[in-house]
């Protein structure tokens, strides 16, 4: 087998090279998305089989529908009651999974005014495929 | 028997043997059978999906069983054993041993498998392929959750068996002349895969004990109400799963090893770096379990740690791609069946690989995490890449095995359509999910984008479909009317061939082979 390796070698050094890419680049957004803005104002999200539920801070409780104003930070403090759901808006790229036992937390500032769907991601059950909610972003 | 080499023997002298291609055939037939139910359940699946509201499946509970079955069903039926078969056949000729090394354990371990199948698909389980707590505890139905349990139960210890008869096969029983350098590179995938299994399969059993004694209410390890974990099984689940991903990926890419040199009519490029690759991909298969788990809340520097995890099992599986790429290179290549379903998965092997970098790049992950991307993502692999190197493999030792050719137009009809169905299937998957469609859902509301895209995934469904029932058609008919093959060189190649049936079966008889 009369071949040169330094093909493969300069082939795999390239694969490498935009994986490190790809990495650190996703280490540096992912950083910045992590942490809230201190100001956010925190909606806890209740998920149970086969609903939403969602409680402002000032205490007015929803169901199947969530109202927020435009150009605000929110955070939501996500749990369950009963299996493991999955709140989603995917307009904002809002996803993270509703644990029972758990807080799990995630924010947002929609920029946008109008509907938007929300829905549950994670397998759980019998209407999992129609676990839905309306977000309503109201301009200021 | 029509499947049958020489002369005709009675179906149970196959179904009670030990000798290795009679185990290799009985695999092969049992994942084949179970390729077509596993396939005819998603054939239900996508006609359901073709537009919103019931199109055929009367009920939610109907549609999660079938999506459960279809997903265990073309892992643990059709991907494990068809790999097994080709193991079995090739295995011991490649390291020049007379036969696997525990025989009757080899047998056994296939054994397992129908009763198995038995249980899962009689039981019909609900809860997905990876049966997630606390939902699998407190909400799923028995007793199919306990049927799918014991059966999962079954397979795990089939497939413990199975590896150890490879590794010792491998190791023990190799011919003294043979160094482990020198093992083709089939039989390394074998070894590759049957270490990974023997690593990561124990957590999986020990997952499914305690997810069973918690539906029993004795304990509860993953139910929150009793102070269990359910992210625990979790992680459980896809320390064992993750890598099985591997298990499954590593011997297709193995049979495409043997397939590509033998149609280049080429050596291979690279033997050395075929077999690093295989190490390498071993190794960090055990790095990156909970890429799968990004969305359970976990902390910025976990998620870090199995992001770099992931990413480096791209360079392994990248110098694979090269390395078949050179060896086709320059080579005169002829595209028969098996060559043109090795080459068009190595294509869809790229794109699936490509694909799970943008999973796994953490702000990425959000937008695919449990959509249709994801669907669209696996599927790539599991039947755009595994299947395709089987099946490929399949026509490969057809003649070897019926002592009889396929024919050789429908052969390429039948790749042609399956390539041009998963890329309209499993493309249009991956930018559905980008629109934020999640899976496992048996209904949707009438998102225009998302009732398009359905209806033309469920053609590309239907394309595969035709493709497969070609399939079916050709190895019954070729099996009993096919031209005999001339079995030194069934495909005209020239070159060397490892014949299955050079190895002496004591059931064929004297004469003949």
């Amino acid at each position: 087998m009369a071949h040169s390796n330094m093909l493969e070698w300069i082939y795999v050094a390239v694969v490498v090279a935009l994986l490190v890419y790809v990495g650190a680049e996703a280490w540096n957004i992912e950083r910045i998305i992590d942490h809230a803005p201190e100001d956010a104002e925190i909606i806890k999200v209740t998920a149970q089989q086969w609903f939403w539920s969602f409680e402002h801070e000032d205490g007015t409780k929803e169901i199947g529908e969530l109202h927020l104003k435009k150009d605000h930070a929110y955070k939501f403090e996500i749990s369950s009651k009963d299996v493991i759901h999955n709140f989603n808006i995917p307009e904002y790229v809002v996803l993270l999974d509703a644990v029972p036992g758990r807080i799990n937390t995630v924010w947002f500032s929609p920029t946008e005014a109008g509907e938007f769907d929300i829905q549950c991601r994670e397998y759980c059950g019998l209407i999992h495929y129609n676990m839905r909610a309306k977000l309503f972003v109201e301009g200021v | 028997m029509v499947l049958e080499l020489a002369k005709a023997r009675p179906v149970w002298q196959i179904m009670f043997s030990t000798h290795h291609t009679d185990v290799g055939l009985l695999y092969l037939v049992f994942s084949l059978l179970a390729m077509f139910v596993g396939g005819a359940m998603a054939i239900a699946l996508r006609l359901e999906l073709f537009a919103p509201g019931t199109q055929i499946i009367a009920d939610s509970m109907t549609y999660n069983r079938l999506f459960t079955a279809h997903g265990t069903t073309m892992i643990f039926l059709f991907l494990l054993p068809s790999a097994s078969a080709v193991g079995n056949y090739l295995v011991p000729i490649m390291v020049r041993y007379k036969d696997m090394a525990y025989p009757k354990l080899n047998a056994i371990a296939f054994w397992m498998i129908p009763p198995a199948a038995v249980l899962v698909w009689l039981g019909m389980a609900d809860f997905g392929w990876y049966a997630n707590p606390p939902y699998s505890v407190i909400s799923a139905p028995a007793p199919a959750a306990e049927m799918w349990i014991f059966g999962l139960k079954m397979l795990g210890i089939s497939s413990i068996l199975s590896s150890i008869n490879f590794v010792v096969t491998i190791m023990k029983c190799k011919h003294p002349d043979l160094s482990l350098g020198k093992v083709p590179l089939l039989a390394w995938s074998f070894l590759s895969s049957s270490i990974i299994v023997l690593a990561a399969m124990p957590t999986f059993a020990a997952a499914l004990l305690m997810l069973l004694t918690d539906r029993l209410g004795a304990t509860g390890f993953f139910n929150p109400a009793v102070g269990g974990d359910p992210i625990a099984y979790s992680h459980l689940f896809w320390f064992t799963f993750h890598p099985e991903v591997y298990v499954l990926v590593i011997p297709a890419i193995g049979m495409m090893y043997e397939i590509i040199p033998r149609f280049s009519r080429r050596p291979i490029f690279s033997h050395s770096s075929g077999v690093a690759a295989f190490i390498i991909l071993s190794l960090v298969a055990f790095a990156s379990w909970a890429h799968h788990m990004f969305a359970t809340g976990m902390s910025f520097t976990e998620k870090t740690v199995f992001m770099v995890g992931t990413l480096a099992a791209v360079p392994a599986s990248a110098m694979h791609v090269f390395n078949f790429l050179a060896t086709m290179w320059n080579g005169r290549i002829k595209f028969a069946t098996p060559m043109m379903w090795a080459v068009g998965g190595i294509a869809l092997f790229f794109a699936a690989g490509a694909g799970g970098v943008v999973n796994t790049a953490m702000p990425l992950d959000f937008i695919t995490h449990d959509s249709y991307w994801v669907v669209g993502h696996f599927h790539l692999f599991v039947f755009g890449t595994i299947a395709f190197g089987t099946i490929g493999f399949v026509y490969y030792l057809f003649p070897y095995i019926t002592g009889r050719m396929y024919n050789e137009k429908w052969g390429i009809v039948h790749f042609i359509l399956a390539f041009v169905g998963a890329c309209i299937t499993f493309f249009t998957q991956h930018i559905l999910g980008l629109f934020g469609m999640p899976r496992r859902i048996y209904d949707y509301p009438e998102i225009p984008e998302w009732v398009s895209m359905n209806a033309l995934i469920s053609v590309g469904a239907m394309i595969i479909l035709v493709g497969m029932v070609i399939f079916l058609a050709n190895l019954i008919y070729s099996s009993a009317k096919g031209k005999p093959a001339n079995l030194e060189d069934p495909f005209g190649l020239g070159g060397k061939y490892y014949y299955p049936f050079s190895q002496r079966n004591p059931h064929h008889g004297d004469g003949g082979y």
